[in-house]
């Protein structure tokens, strides 16, 4: 048996959204800037996804900016607030649980000057909305504070933070803005830009069932942002470069069977990792689950093994079907753990220990019993193999 | 991003467990990763007749150690002095630049074992 439990790294292809694209390779070549049929017809379904995209998180369709996926949506977002606003401010905040699409983009703009506020998190990967507050300055121009994290799946508190903009903007701090990265909570939550209230959100097509290589950044409706490639003026000026119309076909009509079907897919998803979590707590001794547990998407489930190391773990489950993913990779002998786990306070054998298993909207009960069975299994033999003084 | 060997070896560990009796125990332990492997070797006639292991760490310190004992047993004492982390390399195919000191536990166990049979 063959179980896929790695759904936050990247999920399949909904059978529906590969009949969706597969017109637009060969029958449908048209480039959506062109002036004939072709163009017309490619042109009509990038915006057709553009509303898909545009309903699954309530904005409007022209605030929706296709991109080459998660990664380039990051960027824009955090590169191109910092300098589209540079004359008014060279200081962000984010947190040091963000993904390297931003953490990476904040180092290269602390390089060309800019100064940014990595905030820590609390032992539950919780971003405390004083220390926020508190982080804002005078010429403070974005804050970027990702809406569900890829290792533990924790749901930071976007809608207070918000607030506190809100609140800064209203004593004015009229050039602050707002991103999440999304990328890991669409899908899996329901995300309303309205809601949250964020400028800015970034989405990434193959976390929710559809293709690899597009994604989508909404921009809310007058925020001034600068370029990062220069060609063309598609995507209104903001994403230089031929519209992948193949990918952001699959990524509408991905996003819309996730609109469509979220109630459905978060209870089943919540079932199945909550039953893989119970299964694992009564089977295997000395688990620790990691996270706020209470405060997470419900496709993800990040637990620590005692005394063993996570990547052994993985390739011995791969061996037998299951693939899962670790937090740690071990290299030159000195362990470079997860940047997440150790911001939360994780012991170093705690995070050695530690595997991610997340679930997607395909995924089973028979293949959640199947993977526990084989992780007992696991567990037991990497145990009996320690030595009888170990931890 | 790992050899055949190396995950054949993970999925089969060979010679797991601890000697009877042993003629000699090498518990070497990397105190940069905690990687650890003992060893337990009984010598008969200058000549290693049993060998097992225990291991914890990542997995080419737990190939390492398994590839080890398939190594040493029906080799004599004097031959074993020159073992070297090259030839358990060579057993597993190969090993990441990064992951060299895993062969090198391996070595230090058997060291660790052949000295302790002389005390």
């Amino acid at each position: 048996m063959r179980v896929y439990l790695d759904n936050s790294a990247t999920t399949a292809v909904a059978p529906e959204v590969i009949d969706a694209m597969l017109p637009f390779f060969a029958d449908e070549p048209g480039n959506a800037g062109s002036v004939h049929s072709f163009g017309q017809r490619a042109k009509a379904a990038v915006e057709t996804s553009r509303r898909q995209v545009a309903a699954l998180i309530g904005a409007a369709p022209a605030e929706i900016v296709f991109t080459s996926g998660g990664t380039e949506a990051d960027n824009i977002a955090v590169r191109g607030t910092a300098e589209a606003h540079r004359e008014h401010g060279r200081h962000l905040i984010t947190t040091a649980i963000e993904h390297p699409a931003v953490l990476a983009t904040c180092e290269a703009l602390e390089r060309d000057g800019y100064r940014v506020t990595y905030l820590p998190v609390s032992g539950a990967a919780l971003v405390s909305v004083d220390d926020v507050r508190r982080a804002i300055e005078h010429d403070t121009t974005l804050i970027s504070v990702m809406h569900a994290n890829n290792e533990t799946g924790t749901i930071q508190p976007i809608e207070e933070i918000a607030q506190v903009v809100a609140d800064a903007r209203a004593a004015g701090h009229t050039h602050l803005h707002f991103h999440t990265d999304a990328v890991q909570s669409v899908g899996k939550v329901p995300v309303d830009v309205a809601r949250l209230g964020v400028d800015l959100l970034s989405i990434a097509a193959h976390k929710i069932h559809g293709p690899k290589g597009v994604g989508a950044l909404y921009v809310r409706k007058g925020t001034r942002l600068a370029k990062l490639t220069y060609g063309g003026h598609q995507e209104r000026d903001r994403r230089a470069g031929t519209e992948n119309v193949a990918g952001i076909v699959g990524l509408g009509r991905a996003a819309e069977l996730a609109r469509l079907e979220l109630d459905e897919r978060m209870a089943r998803m919540r079932r199945l990792r909550d039953h893989l979590e119970t299964q694992v707590k009564s089977r295997i001794s000395g688990v620790r689950l990691n996270g706020d547990l209470a405060r997470r998407v419900p496709s993800v489930s990040n637990m620590s093994f005692e005394g063993l190391d996570g990547e052994s773990l993985l390739i011995a489950l791969d061996l037998r079907g299951v693939a899962v993913s670790t937090g740690s990779a071990c290299a030159s002998g000195a362990h470079e753990p997860s940047h997440v786990l150790r911001a939360l306070g994780l012991s170093r054998e705690e995070i050695r220990g530690s595997l991610r298993l997340s679930v997607g909207a395909y995924t089973t009960r028979e293949e959640i019993d199947y993977a526990v069975d084989v992780l007992v299994e696991t567990v037991a033999r990497s145990r009996e193999m320690q030595p009888s003084d170990a931890l | 991003m790992y050899s055949e060997q190396i995950t054949e070896h993970l999925a089969h560990p060979r010679n797991v467990g601890e000697v009877e009796n042993p003629s000699g125990v090498g518990d070497v332990t990397n105190e940069v990763c905690l990687d650890r492997i003992r060893l337990s070797i009984r010598i008969d006639h200058h000549v290693v007749t049993e060998a097992k292991i225990k291991a914890q760490g990542c997995p080419p310190t737990i190939a390492a150690a398994s590839v080890l004992t398939e190594l040493i047993i029906g080799r004599s004492v004097e031959d074993l002095g020159n073992l070297g982390k090259k030839e358990i390399v060579a057993a597993l195919g190969r090993l990441p630049a990064a992951k060299m000191h895993c062969a090198a536990l391996a070595v230090d166990a058997l060291r660790a074992a052949l000295a302790d049979s002389r005390s």
